[in-house]
């Protein structure tokens, strides 16, 4: 017996993330480490709990073992819930048909089945690749009070950078008139943030008439919104003014990253009003030798610090040997640095070994590129990676 | 075969009155991130002990709440699982209302728990038993000895103070007990320290309480094993890993600091990648660190931040540290709070502690400044 819910929550996170190359090679992108201690998942799962939101549906295709573990039973978001919680929606086998998830309307049509077991009036549907803290239970008022059919999540970004985004043309009242991805001349400043408030019954409508048509392609964006909007529903966007992050590329993915460094960082995760809850593996604290040097920079369980770390963010059980360098880096889980080895612009993925006098990218400058080594790779000693470099461990190549 | 086990919460609380006038000795924060109990509770699961009993007589509210349901030890389960016992009083009982302080006195008072377990072994523990042991392996001794009692034990060269808050015992070649000191007021030396880690069967168990009922004994120590070992077998099981030995709090200050001098200490307790020591999680972010800081040969928890130097320190999870602070070999528990030029030399600093801008608080390693729970100075 399924308890009725007012909202329920959709989290597509089949996505590849393929510009993210070797670090969703064995994962999926919402997988991806984020911030030393979290994944990309964490954001959006912290934030429909956060929001009050206990039933929420994972849908996962690509690469779906990392994150199936990771999302687990739903105990660290506090999602083991009897009626309710997290459950995750890999692509199924049915009676008459079975495909995988042709496009992100029709991976939320294949799971009407789970939707509706609910019988929720509204139902919010999110991505797993944004960085972001966000309360959807005041986006959900705002939906009510507009009496919307459906309320896209807009960002305010500067004109010039608009042509990137999806953009939404609204009246003064919010309510949007036409849609335009990616626009030459765009109209408006305000992009879609790719999270949506439906009415259930309008949304289970438009995903059936979606189905039935041939010619789609089964997105929200390009065919669901613009279908609606010629149907003169009523579409209206939320404008959303904290911070916000597409973390779909390497450079994107660093940027986060970074953004949490500082006296008063672009993002704030020591929120405790706001609680990014993740799951934990159980380390002891971290230890800062002698002789060590570690500035403006976040540290986390297990590390070992006796070398220098500046403007870096350091995943669990990082050991960086003395006399190594790491700077404006991005550290994932169990690396060890070796001593005399010197690490900067760099993004390097779990369980890599960068040997002993070894240098990795090249200090961040105006011409310097990102440079990318892959999981459980030996960087032997003493050689070099120039920078613009992916390590990956079957091949190199450059960005 | 199976084994259950006991954890005494708040055994030896005297030891270190100053932590524990609010809370157990098991709720004692050690090591960063950890209260005292989280090795016995790790001890437990990392050797398959999944039937856990607490055993809390006073001062249990941060206990509980540091259980909680048991879920950060795997100890949430539908069967078995840990379990927290207040003491047995009756509300409209005349008798059978003590609250009992001995390990003895305390099950006798919960005589129907132990009558009712239902595993072959047990496995009695103290709280402030610090060490990182295979429960396993002293069980199976056990068993293969066919002893009545089997204690764990280690060779230490103590002083006065600490003899006097400890037992110890002489053994002979076979390993059994002839002859036990207990809590000697002159004793220094090297000798045979009782770990207060416990294995018997159930059976023994069941039979010691009934024999505590009907002489009215209560010291596990003086009226059982110091009377008995001539009519029942009691062993020693040496065990030789590190184990912390905590009688007052200059000695919880100089263990704590052990985990930062002596990297063969911290390895022995917190390197063993088959049995980790776990502990209740808190969701804190990563630990940062500002342009400012300077920061030697420290242990440091997360969710901290840190502008300020910090030496030879120990910070548990969300303390900050500000602009121009200098703390050396300090403990500072939980979201301790210093201001900006605060300058501390061996200073434990309890929970929610706000240190005021400009404060000089000076101890000394025999006798380190202790600041309760919540102080604003």
């Amino acid at each position: 017996m399924y308890r009725k819910k007012e909202c329920i929550a959709m989290l597509l996170a089949g996505g590849q993330g393929s510009r993210l190359y070797v670090l969703t090679e064995k994962n999926a992108k919402p997988a991806v480490s984020f911030g030393g201690k979290y994944r990309i998942i964490d954001f959006p799962m912290s934030n429909c709990v956060n929001s009050g939101i206990d039933t929420v549906g994972v849908l996962t295709q690509y690469q779906p073992l990392v994150l199936n573990e990771y999302i687990g039973n739903g105990e660290p978001w506090d999602l083991d819930r009897a009626n309710g919680g997290v459950m995750v929606l890999p692509p199924y086998q049915g009676k008459d048909s079975s495909d995988w998830y042709k496009g992100t309307a029709n991976a939320i049509y294949q799971n009407l089945g789970f939707i509706n077991r609910y019988d929720p009036d509204y139902v919010v549907i999110l991505s797993g690749d944004h960085i972001y803290k966000m309360d959807y239970s005041d986006m959900l008022a705002q939906h009510k009070q507009n009496n919307a059919d459906c309320t896209i999540a807009a960002l305010q970004v500067p004109l010039s950078e608009a042509s990137r985004f999806g953009i939404l043309n609204t009246k003064e009242d919010g309510q949007i008139y036409e849609f335009e991805e990616k626009p030459k001349n765009p109209k408006s400043n305000k992009a879609s943030m790719g999270i949506y408030i439906f009415n259930k019954k309008v949304l289970e409508e438009y995903l059936i008439r979606d189905e039935n048509n041939p010619e789609s392609s089964n997105d929200f964006g390009k065919n669901i919104i613009p279908s609606m909007l010629g149907d003169g529903k009523r579409l209206f966007s939320y404008v959303f003014d904290g911070y916000w992050k597409d973390v779909g590329t390497i450079q994107s993915l660093w940027e986060a990253n970074m953004d949490l460094l500082g006296k008063t960082p672009n993002f704030n995760i020591y929120d405790k009003k706001w609680r990014i809850y993740f799951r934990h593996n159980a380390k002891p604290a971290h230890r800062i030798n002698d002789g060590a040097v570690v500035k403006n920079s976040m540290i986390t369980e297990g590390c070992e610090i006796s070398g220098t770390v500046i403007n870096s963010v350091l995943s669990s059980g990082v050991v960086v040997e003395p006399g190594a360098v790491v700077k404006d880096s991005v550290i994932m889980s169990d690396v060890c640095i070796k001593s005399g080895a010197v690490v900067n612009y760099s993004m390097i993925d779990s369980n890599t070994v960068i040997g002993e006098n070894s240098v990795v990218g090249k200090e961040l400058s105006g011409d310097a590129k990102i440079t990318v080594v892959g999981g459980s790779i030996e960087i032997l000693s003493g050689k070099t990676v120039p920078d613009g470099m992916i390590v990956d461990p079957n091949n190199v190549k450059s960005l | 075969m199976s084994t259950a086990g006991i954890i005494f919460s708040n055994i030896h609380d005297e030891n270190i009155a100053e932590l524990t006038r609010i809370r157990t000795i098991g709720s004692v924060p050690f090591g960063c991130r950890y209260r005292l109990i989280d090795f016995a509770l790790s001890n437990m699961v990392n050797s398959g002990i999944s039937n856990v009993r607490v055993l809390a007589n006073s001062n249990y509210n941060s206990l509980i709440d540091h259980i909680g349901s048991g879920k950060d030890w795997d100890l949430s389960r539908r069967s078995g699982g840990v379990k927290l016992f207040p003491p047995n009083v009756l509300a409209h009982g005349n008798y059978g209302t003590t609250n009992y302080t001995t390990r003895l006195g305390i099950l006798r008072s919960l005589s129907a728990m132990v009558s009712n377990l239902k595993d072959d072994y047990v496995v009695l523990t103290d709280c402030d038993a610090i060490c990182n042991v295979d429960f396993n392996a002293i069980v199976k001794e056990h068993i293969k000895s066919g002893a009545d009692m089997t204690l764990a034990v280690k060779s230490f060269d103590v002083d006065r103070e600490t003899a006097r808050r400890n037992t110890f015992v002489k053994s002979d070649s076979d390993g059994r007990i002839v002859d036990v000191l207990a809590y000697p007021d002159d004793f220094e030396g090297v000798a045979d320290m009782l770990l207060n880690i416990i294995v018997m069967s159930k059976k023994s168990l069941y039979d010691i309480v009934s024999l505590a009922q009907v002489h009215n004994y209560n010291s596990l120590t003086k009226d059982i094993i110091a009377r008995y070992l001539g009519e029942k077998v009691f062993k020693i099981y040496r065990y030789d890993g590190y184990f912390a030995c905590m009688s007052s709090l200059d000695h919880y200050f100089k263990e704590n600091m052990q985990l930062l001098s002596n990297k063969q200490t911290y390895s022995e307790l917190f390197d063993i990648p088959s049995r980790p020591i776990l502990t209740k999680v808190r969701n804190s972010p990563p630990t940062y660190y500002g342009e400012g800081a300077v920061v030697k040969n420290s242990l440091i928890a997360d969710g901290c931040t840190i502008e300020g130097t910090v030496e030879n320190c120990i910070l548990f999870r969300g303390v900050k540290i500000g602009k121009g602070t200098v703390a050396k070999n300090s403990i500072l528990f939980q979201d301790v709070f210093t201001g900006e030029n605060v300058s501390l030399n061996c200073v434990i600093a309890d929970k929610n502690v706000v240190l005021r801008d400009g404060l000089v608080l000076y101890g000394c390693e025999k006798l380190p400044i202790y600041i309760e729970k919540g102080q604003y100075l």
